[in-house]
């Protein structure tokens, strides 16, 4: 699916959070979403999936203006982990996925076998089906952040978006996560803060004070200019002599501190 | 498609047993008080009014089964299903938007008009009409908590107890004078706020019914979105669920009806609030089981008040607040420590 944003902008308290944020959506890409904390990272996902209002700036999806479709047309494209959802309610794994098929059901629409499988393979994507009684209320950090995104497998979106997807996970499951996003016929777009992640995405954004300052192949992108001025940090570039992959190891800047 | 059919089928027997069970309950509402009434009687009244049968009835006996024990009795069930309803409702969609467990359990007492201003900014209208009620009933309040008290433990069951009676007795207030209630309803502001029964009549269940009816269905039919609820309104709104649209459909069909059960028989408190709980925790958190389980469950306890509270005491009704608030009070205090140990 294709998106375009123009101008994306939204303003919090008088102080513009995100402006002038240009994105033109290639589909089937995978992109990320880098910047450091406060940059608009989480607040520009949220303008792209339509969740803000009084936001500037316009979103088509596929040539339509995303403002003109209903919530649930919208849904049924697009689906988001937020890096904060949580709830109180002692929901089971299985509920909580079950949760991503709303906008393909009405009212009084049953379940039907075709939504269970659904929900099946979202649940084994993540590798929790062996959990999937489990009460929300019990499950670790990682296993929940697992639970959205099969959730948000299971609403069988065309554009993905994920804020931080690997918060909490065990490396094995971040690689996996890693795999699975690789693997998926769908345009992702995904915040991520662990660079040589980011490595991996097909083009990553650099936010920088509500801007994205930068674009591109991340090979071009993450420069150690850019780390400087942007993270911070300085950093060595290795050359992982296997594949001939980029690495990054990074230093606090001798000026800083 | 026999997967579709077996839970249809499921479907229509729970729906059966429910109703079965509500039946009983009335029919047990009739037949328990002060004059116990032999249930052959109430079949025959019944079948007599029903289906136009003859009888060799008693006509004092027919008289109390047919305009005083059942419309009382069906009016409290819809107070009970209206009131724990608008509970559950309010409770599914304000959670998340106030994260936090205690300002949840506030809110989850709070009163339909209270979170009507927090959730859709009411203007400040409201609040100073809210204040002024405040002031006026501040002394049946006092008793009211005294009688709290009374019945248990009462926790933090204070600030939010409070705010919904004073909201309950606002709604009422605006009724009472849209409607200009008639005297055997306008006995006094105690029994307004305690909650009574007694001046009950035909013409009370056919508003109460058709409203508790209603307001069943527009929740169920919601029961998806409401379930979409669990983890905030963003996540609802990235479901696909027209987020404002349902909450002003819901919160306006909830403050409909608590507006007329309290119009009708008076605040009857902690209904709202411990019933669905109760319900969460068996039948689970899903909607689409749990509205029907706690309509139910609402109309069966506020008929089983209502009976307690005509035999407690020989030739004295107790109000039916003091009731609910028996087993409402150590039920709120439950729901408060079950709520921060989950934290
Ligand atoms: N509703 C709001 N009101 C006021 N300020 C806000 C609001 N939402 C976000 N902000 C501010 O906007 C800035 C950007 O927030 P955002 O969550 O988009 O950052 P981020 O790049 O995702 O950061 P992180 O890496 O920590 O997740 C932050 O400084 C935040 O405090
Ligand atoms: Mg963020």
């Amino acid at each position: 699916m294709k998106l375009v944003a123009q101008g994306l902008g939204w303003k919090a308290a008088g102080r513009a959070i995100v402006q002038g944020v240009d994105l033109d959506l290639v589909p089937g890409e995978t992109f990320g979403l880098i910047g450091p904390n406060g940059s608009g990272k989480s607040t520009l996902l949220r303008l792209i999936a339509g969740l803000l209002p009084r936001a500037q700036g316009q979103v088509w999806l596929d040539g339509t203006p995303l403002h003109r479709m209903p919530r649930r047309e919208i849904a049924r494209r697009i689906a988001l982990v937020s890096q904060h959802a949580d709830t109180t309610e002692t929901l089971t794994v299985r509920d909580a996925v079950e949760l991503g098929r709303t906008p393909w059901l009405s009212a009084f629409s049953p379940f039907s076998d075709l939504d269970r499988q659904i929900v099946d393979d979202a649940l084994d994507a993540v590798e929790m089906r062996h959990l999937a009684g489990q009460g929300w209320p019990s499950l670790s950090g990682g296993e929940r952040q697992r639970v959205q995104i099969a959730r948000a497998l299971a609403q069988r979106p065309r554009l993905l978006i994920l804020d931080e997807p690997t918060n909490h996970l065990d490396i094995h499951h971040q690689l996996a996560l890693l795999r699975l996003v690789a693997g998926l016929d769908m345009t992702v777009v995904m915040a991520l803060h662990d660079l040589n992640q980011a490595m991996g995405c097909d083009r990553v954004g650099v936010m920088q004070g509500g801007r994205m300052v930068a674009c591109g192949r991340p090979a071009d992108v993450i420069s150690t200019a850019l780390l400087s001025e942007t993270f911070r940090v300085g950093a060595r570039i290795l050359t992982d002599p296997a594949d001939d992959s980029l690495l990054y190891r990074f230093h606090m800047l001798e000026n800083d501190g | 498609m026999s997967g579709a059919t077996a839970s249809l089928r499921a479907l229509a027997a729970v729906s059966a047993g429910g109703l079965a069970v509500l039946m009983l309950a009335v029919m047990a509402g009739i037949v328990i008080g002060e004059a116990p009434l032999p249930l052959s009687a109430v079949l025959e009244v019944l079948s007599v009014r029903l289906f136009g049968a003859d009888t060799l009835l008693d006509p004092i006996d027919a008289g109390i089964i047919w305009n005083y024990r059942l419309p009382r009795t069906l009016v409290a069930a819809s107070c009970g299903a209206a009131l724990s309803l608008s509970g559950l409702v309010l409770q599914s969609l304000v959670r998340n938007a106030l994260a936090d467990p205690y300002l949840l359990g506030v809110s989850a007492g709070a009163s339909t008009g209270a979170v009507a201003v927090t959730i859709l900014g009411v203007g400040g209208e409201l609040i100073e009409h809210f204040r002024r009620c405040l002031c006026r009933c501040g002394a049946g309040l006092s008793d009211r908590r005294a009688a709290g008290a009374r019945g248990g433990r009462r926790g933090g069951a204070d600030g939010a107890g409070g705010h919904r009676r004073v909201a309950a007795f606002q709604r009422a207030d605006v009724l009472f004078i849209a409607k200009s209630a008639n005297a055997e309803q306008a006995r006094g502001i105690m029994f307004w706020l305690l909650g009574n029964l007694s001046g009950v009549r035909w013409p009370d269940v056919t508003l109460a019914v058709p409203i508790a009816v209603l307001g069943f269905a527009a929740c169920l039919i919601h029961a998806r979105a409401l379930d979409a609820f669990s983890f905030g309104t963003e996540s609802a709104a990235s479901l696909g669920v027209p987020v404002r649209r349902v909450q002003l459909v819901l919160i306006g069909a909830v403050t409909l009806m608590a507006a007329v059960m309290v119009s009708l028989v008076g605040a009857i408190g902690f209904v709202g609030l411990v019933i669905p709980h109760a319900m969460r925790f068996v039948v689970g958190v899903r909607h689409f089981r749990l509205i029907p389980a706690t309509a139910l469950a609402g109309a069966v306890f506020l008929i089983a008040a209502d009976i307690v509270s005509r035999m407690l005491i020989a030739g004295q009704v107790v109000p039916i607040g003091v009731v609910t608030a028996l087993v409402g009070a150590p039920g709120f205090a439950i729901i408060l420590i079950r709520n921060r140990a989950r934290a």
